[in-house]
């Protein structure tokens, strides 16, 4: 069964007497394991996209079935509990707590998923080991690295098991060599079974996902599943 | 909802304000002033109070609360004092025929008082209050002897030169001897010092009740005179029929001093009550004001934290959408932003008691009193409510942010 099951979902912001059409009748299906790339122009819909993927925005028309639940329609709290439990979120500026440390801020999710603290705790240290850091633990955000936040962060999206895990950009603050290891992070979660989900500039990142999306003025371009050799091939016609 | 859930979140709430509060020290404090202020305000008048009503039962048992005075001025005459002003006065003739006739009365005597100088040797006292009496003084007055006697009937009846001395007047006029048998100058005459009286302390911290000398009312009368005429203090028998023998007192005096039917009374018969009334009128005044400077000051603290709290949101809008991204409800940072707010007014509660207590110990100069454990209890839950209603504005309006807006925010 698809985790994520999205038709004809249109967003639209209104800016005074403009409207901007963010997204345009996009439909979509993700399956539970997959590793998927989204890659377009900026200013795409990319981010909007993720978003309502995420559950952190709803759409302006349009159905969306999360896990075989319509989520267009529910409230604020019901969403909440949804991204608690069911989406891990990686951006690419980290967004992590700034006066917490590295574990606290991993055991954030599982506190407002009200899981008790011994457990909590040892859910949190257990994720930060799986990103090499359990010797930073209570280190604060801004004693850490760039790529060592952005494993905090992955640590975070992972410690409640979620359905998908979400990444816009995970590499965008990064340099190159720290980029590639926080690819090889994914990639390690991928191989263990983790649905993901990823947007990117870079054609040598989207080339480690299994599927690329292609998405332009706020509709899917292409959707093609890649080789493992590199070569793609269509998943589904393009709109053209 | 679990209960469970709640504990966690409230946890949460307390650490983070914590932490917030800590980034911030001195903006925190700065915002508390308006609190410190109500609080401190709290606590005074809660003091004073305290302090009103201990003094006021104090002075009310050392000045008997069963004893009628008889006298041509009621005590709260206000505007009216011109009207008692032709009285005639009250004589000692009025006096005895009181004493003869009257049934429900355990003691009574005439009494009168003026200031003078004491002198012994090369000590003297002024302003020194002498007191005309009798033998019944102690009985009437609630006062004991510390050593020495009291002046006998027969000394006065007989008007004798004798006297009984306060302990303030027998410290400064004898440091080093003891006054008994010794020959005190009262104004211009000479009286023999018989026994000293127990200290008394003040009344209200406003006159001490221990610079006195009493004397035979014949004595007084003789060589002091009585210019506005005496007084009569009666002792009832039974506290419980104050009326009944307020109403008896009443009939003998307008039949000793020849008051027509239906003509108002020309004395005055007062009581300890008028006291009570006074100082509840004291009591109030205090209150009120107290209220109306914790009042405005605790509105102007709320304002100040509501401020702050808006700002806290502002700058903070950021790490909320953050939460709300993993998943925190609105009521999770609806309650964290309460609970800082709370926190916030909750130091300057505390620190608003930590300012009152040697401000309390001042007080305690003037009134009998010290900072009841209620006031501090009643300040704490009185800074915690301002807090969280100053905070729910700001708290409800970063529980209502859209994660998406509030992570791009900047
Ligand atoms: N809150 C908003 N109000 C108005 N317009 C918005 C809002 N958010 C996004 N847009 C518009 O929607 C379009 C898609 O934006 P989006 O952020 O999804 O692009 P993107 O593909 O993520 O771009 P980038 O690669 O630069 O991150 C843009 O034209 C953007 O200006
Ligand atoms: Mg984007």
């Amino acid at each position: 069964m698809n985790v994520i099951n999205i038709k004809n979902i249109s967003k639209t912001y209104v800016m005074g007497e403009e409207e901007v059409h963010a997204l345009q009748r996009v439909s979509l299906q993700i399956d539970r394991g997959e590793y998927v790339a989204i890659m377009g122009p900026s200013g795409s819909g990319k981010s909007t996209l993720m978003n309502i993927l995420g559950c952190l925005d709803t759409p302006t028309t349009g159905l969306y079935e999360f896990n075989g639940v319509n989520v267009s329609d529910m409230n604020d709290n019901d969403l909440a509990k949804i991204r608690n439990k069911e989406i891990g979120f990686v951006f690419q500026t980290f967004n992590l707590i700034p006066r917490s440390n590295a574990l606290h801020n991993v055991e954030l999710p599982l506190i407002y998923g009200g899981i008790p603290s011994t457990e909590r705790k040892h859910l949190a240290e257990e994720a930060l080991s799986h990103v090499q850091l359990a010797d930073r633990m209570h280190h604060k955000p801004n004693e850490l690295s760039g790529g060592q936040r952005q494993r905090v962060a992955i640590a975070r999206a992972l410690v409640t098991k979620p359905s998908i895990i979400l990444a816009d950009e995970p590499t965008g603050n990064l340099d190159s060599k720290t980029g590639d290891e926080i690819m090889a992070l994914f990639e390690e979660l991928h191989g263990q079974g983790n649905t993901i989900i990823l947007v990117t500039h870079e054609e040598y990142i989207a080339e480690h996902a299994h599927r690329i999306i292609r998405i332009r003025d706020g509709s899917i371009e292409r959707d093609e599943l890649v080789k493992k050799d590199g070569e793609a091939r269509s998943k589904m016609a393009t709109a053209e | 909802m679990k209960v469970s859930d709640f504990t966690y979140e409230v946890k949460e709430g307390m650490a983070i304000s914590f932490q917030a509060i800590r980034a911030n020290k001195m903006r925190s404090v700065l915002t508390t002033l308006g609190i410190v202020i109500g609080i401190v305000s709290v606590t005074l008048m809660g003091t004073a109070i305290e302090g009103l009503n201990r003094g006021f039962s104090d002075s009310v048992a050392k000045l008997g609360a069963d004893v009628l005075y008889v006298q041509k001025w009621p005590w709260f005459a206000g505007r009216d004092w011109w009207k008692y002003r032709n009285r005639k006065d009250i004589k000692m003739a009025d006096y005895k025929a009181l004493a003869r006739q009257a049934t429900m009365f355990q003691a009574a005597t005439p009494a009168t008082g003026t200031l003078k100088t004491v002198k012994y040797q090369n000590n003297s006292s002024t302003g020194v209050w002498i007191i005309g009496s009798n033998e019944k003084y102690l009985e009437i007055g609630g006062s004991n002897m510390d050593y020495g006697r009291f002046f006998s009937q027969a000394e006065a009846d007989g008007g004798r030169p004798v006297c009984v001395i306060g302990s303030e007047i027998a410290d400064n006029l004898f440091p080093h001897a003891t006054p008994i048998g010794k020959n005190l100058k009262v104004g211009s005459y000479t009286f023999r010092v018989v026994g000293v009286l127990a200290k008394q302390g003040s009344f209200l911290g406003m006159f001490s009740l221990d610079n006195r000398v009493i004397i035979p009312m014949q004595a007084f009368l003789q060589r002091f005179g009585a210019r506005h005429g005496i007084d009569i203090d009666v002792k009832v028998s039974n506290i419980k029929q104050m009326d009944d023998a307020k109403e008896e007192l009443r009939g003998i005096m307008r039949k000793v001093r020849h008051v027509a039917p239906g003509a108002e009374d020309d004395f005055a018969i007062n009581q300890q009550e008028l006291f009570i009334q006074t100082f509840n009128t004291i009591g109030i005044v205090v209150a009120g004001i107290g209220l109306f400077i914790t009042a405005l000051s605790l509105f102007v603290g709320a304002i100040g934290i509501m401020n702050i709290m808006f700002v806290s949101v502002t700058e903070r809008t950021k790490e909320i959408g953050i939460r709300k991204a993993i998943g925190a409800r609105r009521r999770v940072i609806l309650l964290q932003f309460l609970i800082e707010a709370a926190s916030l007014s909750l130091i300057g509660g505390v620190i608003g008691i930590i300012i009152s207590y040697p401000l309390s110990l001042l007080v305690n100069q003037i009134l009998p009193t010290s900072m009841p454990v209620s006031v501090v209890v009643i300040s704490i839950v009185i800074s915690l409510i301002v807090g969280v209603i100053s905070g729910f504005l700001p708290a409800n309006r970063a529980s209502k942010m859209d994660p998406v807006d509030a992570l791009r925010y900047e």
